[in-house]
């Protein structure tokens, strides 16, 4: 077995361009899958790790029906009671009674527009809320401090700034205290949140602008709450607090108007769609894999003609066909391993580089299918061939020419 | 009787047409004899060679080897058989490309599961007989013919075998070569080797004490050296 090895060791060594030629298909298709999965399992890391950093007592009341049968986020239903959301300061109010679930409640109102200070503009998710929703979805002010109760109460016309706003209006200067506009109104600056990344491209928390949501009610004549924000008063009861909640909110409002959705219920949605995208990823790319075999039983086919007169000669010195056998499938299994290995070494590398964009995590269990699957695809696609060349009789192959 | 055929027959199959390459062949060897075969081509030597060393099987008729039918035996017997029981010199020299003299000479003794250490003594003891003790990690091509015979002599000789099978051992070689080889066979011939060697030249074939010739299928003459005249074999050796 191991003088076997050895043989179809140095048959690979023998064509070393040949032999890397063949490894690339593999190579090609273990790397996709297993960045592609990696990114994948980053992604669904990365989201959790957020999630945990908002708390596990936070409920958000979302307008209309969310989810739909099975679960699933329901998107049509979802943007279109943004629009006609049934939420209100009522609801509010009503909830923060509920002193034995709720510890905290925060509005959440919605405006596009555009922020500018001087010469520079920048394009902006304005948002209404309460100054409790600074400790609610963790956003401390870093410089300067969030707008007040009385800022609240008496609708004044105060911003805090996301840092990716705050960074390119003012750059250098200290935006505290300075006046910028929001459309054709005029607000000053009382702080500046803490950096905090992420979203991927799209909008982020760092250009988020918020303000008081009655200020926010007076300048865009827009009343409409997109989100209610709960924070319960423990992580123990959580299904005692949602169905409380839930009891609630269903005194005004009817069953497909609102839907209360708890972290992990919103997690494990996004993970779910998460899963599928990347087995979905997974498998175009499993494809290549499967071309990477074709490729390798291409080789083999051609080298067992080539090698007719080899295997009629070591036949007539005593190779059984089983140890011919064995010789070739071992030769094809290596080939594929070879290709495997410096498939995730490639896909290791990989990440690294794309690690500042997009979060990418290669586990072990990744690299233990890819090598299992890279054998398995060797063992698979050399069996064919492997299986010609122990057939082959010894009197014509010797005679082959 | 070392090697004994037994009304054997070998029948080839083209088209509808049934070619009798061997036809009811009784042939003997005894241990130590040194034979050779002549004959025109397509007269059944080569098949012959082929169902007497085992490669082939034959369609009717036995093959004993010391007295064993090894015409029962499977493909997996019959490979064991021939690793150690035979040893194979071809025209071609049939070594691996690429390969040392010395892991070229080894090749049988792997599939006798030989360890390694044991291997490369036996190896490099065989090549020293041969005369190639300084050419061990030369590869075929960096030999010349008549050393690459040498290298596939020792090969064949690897394995103790009862008997050694040569296709004519000196056909690629040049006179001066081949006529080292025919010296490196006699030698062994006078060590008490079994060879059975064909060829078409009758002066590689004078080296054989016995000699034996094959037209359509059947053996024609059977004559060992001064015994009888040699009417027979000038007869049927135009190839």
């Amino acid at each position: 077995m191991k003088d076997i090895f050895y043989i179809a060791i140095k048959a690979i060594m023998l064509n070393k361009v040949r032999s890397f030629l063949t490894m690339l298909g593999v190579i090609i298709g273990v790397s996709s899958v297993v960045l592609l999965t990696a990114i994948g399992n980053g992604l669904s890391a990365y989201v959790t790790s957020e999630f945990d950093a908002l708390g596990a007592n936070t409920l958000y009341i979302y307008p209309g029906e969310l989810f739909g049968e099975g679960g699933t986020i329901n998107a049509e239903s979802s943007a279109t009671s943004l629009t006609n959301s049934k939420l209100s300061l009522t609801d509010l109010r009503e909830l923060k009674r509920l002193r034995e679930h709720v510890k905290e409640v925060a509005p959440l109102m919605l405006q596009s527009g555009n922020a500018s200070y001087q010469n520079d503009k920048i394009s902006a998710t304005i948002i209404g809320s309460t100054p409790n929703i600074e400790t609610a979805i963790n956003i401390p002010a870093e410089r300067g401090q969030f707008f007040s109760d009385s800022d609240l109460e008496g609708s004044k016309r105060v911003i805090v700034l996301g840092y990716k706003i705050a960074d390119e209006l003012f750059g250098k200067i200290d935006p505290i205290g300075k006046k910028i506009k929001l459309g054709d109104t005029s607000f000053t600056v009382a702080g500046v949140v803490e950096q905090k990344g992420g979203s991927f491209g799209g909008p982020g928390f760092d250009t988020y602008i918020y303000m008081p949501y009655t200020t926010f009610s007076n300048v865009y004549d827009n009343d409409t709450i997109v989100r209610i924000l709960v924070k319960t008063t423990d992580t123990e009861h959580g299904e005692e607090h949602k169905k409380a909640i839930e009891d609630l909110m269903l005194k005004r409002l009817k069953d497909d108007e609102f839907t209360v959705v708890d972290q992990s219920e919103l997690l494990s949605s996004i993970n779910q769609i998460l899963g599928v995208l990347t087995a979905a990823l997974g498998g175009i790319a499993s494809i290549s894999l499967v071309v990477g075999g074709i490729g390798i039983m291409n080789i083999m086919l051609v080298s067992v003609t080539e090698r007719t007169k080899e295997i009629g000669l070591r036949k007539a010195l005593g190779a059984t066909p089983n140890m011919i056998l064995l010789q070739f499938l071992i030769e094809a299994a290596v080939l594929s391993l070879i290709g495997g290995m410096i498939g995730v070494g490639l896909a290791y590398l990989g990440t690294l580089a794309i690690q500042s964009f997009v979060p990418a995590k290669v586990t072990m269990e990744a690299i233990a299918l890819a090598f299992g699957v890279s054998t398995v695809v060797g063992l698979i696609f050399g069996a064919a061939p492997a299986r010609r060349a122990a057939q082959l009789s010894p009197i014509e192959a010797l005679r082959y020419e | 009787m070392l090697l004994q055929l037994e009304n054997v027959s070998k029948h080839y199959h083209l088209g509808d047409t049934v070619i009798r390459a061997l036809d009811q062949v009784n042939f003997f060897v005894a241990a130590g004899e040194f034979v050779a075969i002549m004959g025109a081509s397509g007269s059944g030597k080569s098949t012959f060679l082929q169902v007497a060393s085992m490669l082939a099987t034959p369609t009717h008729g036995k093959v004993l080897l010391n007295g064993k039918d090894v015409t029962t035996y499977n493909e997996v017997e019959r490979a064991r058989l021939r690793n150690k029981e035979i040893g194979f010199i071809f025209q071609q020299f049939n070594l691996l490309a690429r390969t040392s003299a010395l892991d070229n000479v080894s090749l049988p003794l792997i599939y006798a599961k030989v360890s390694d250490s044991e291997r490369r003594k036996r190896s490099e003891e065989m090549l020293k007989k041969v005369g190639l003790g300084d050419r061990m990690n030369n590869t075929p091509a960096q030999l010349s013919g008549g050393q690459q015979q040498r290298v596939a002599v020792a090969r064949a000789l690897i394995n103790d075998p009862l008997i050694v099978f040569a296709d004519e051992p000196t056909g690629n070689l040049d006179t001066k070569s081949g006529d080292d080889i025919k010296e490196l066979l006699t030698n062994l011939h006078k060590e008490g080797r079994t060879i059975i060697m064909v060829t078409h030249e009758e002066d590689v074939a004078k080296i054989a004490q016995r000699l034996v010739v094959f037209r359509d299928g059947k053996i024609v003459s059977d004559q060992s050296h001064g015994t009888k005249k040699q009417r027979s074999s000038r007869k049927n050796n135009k190839s």
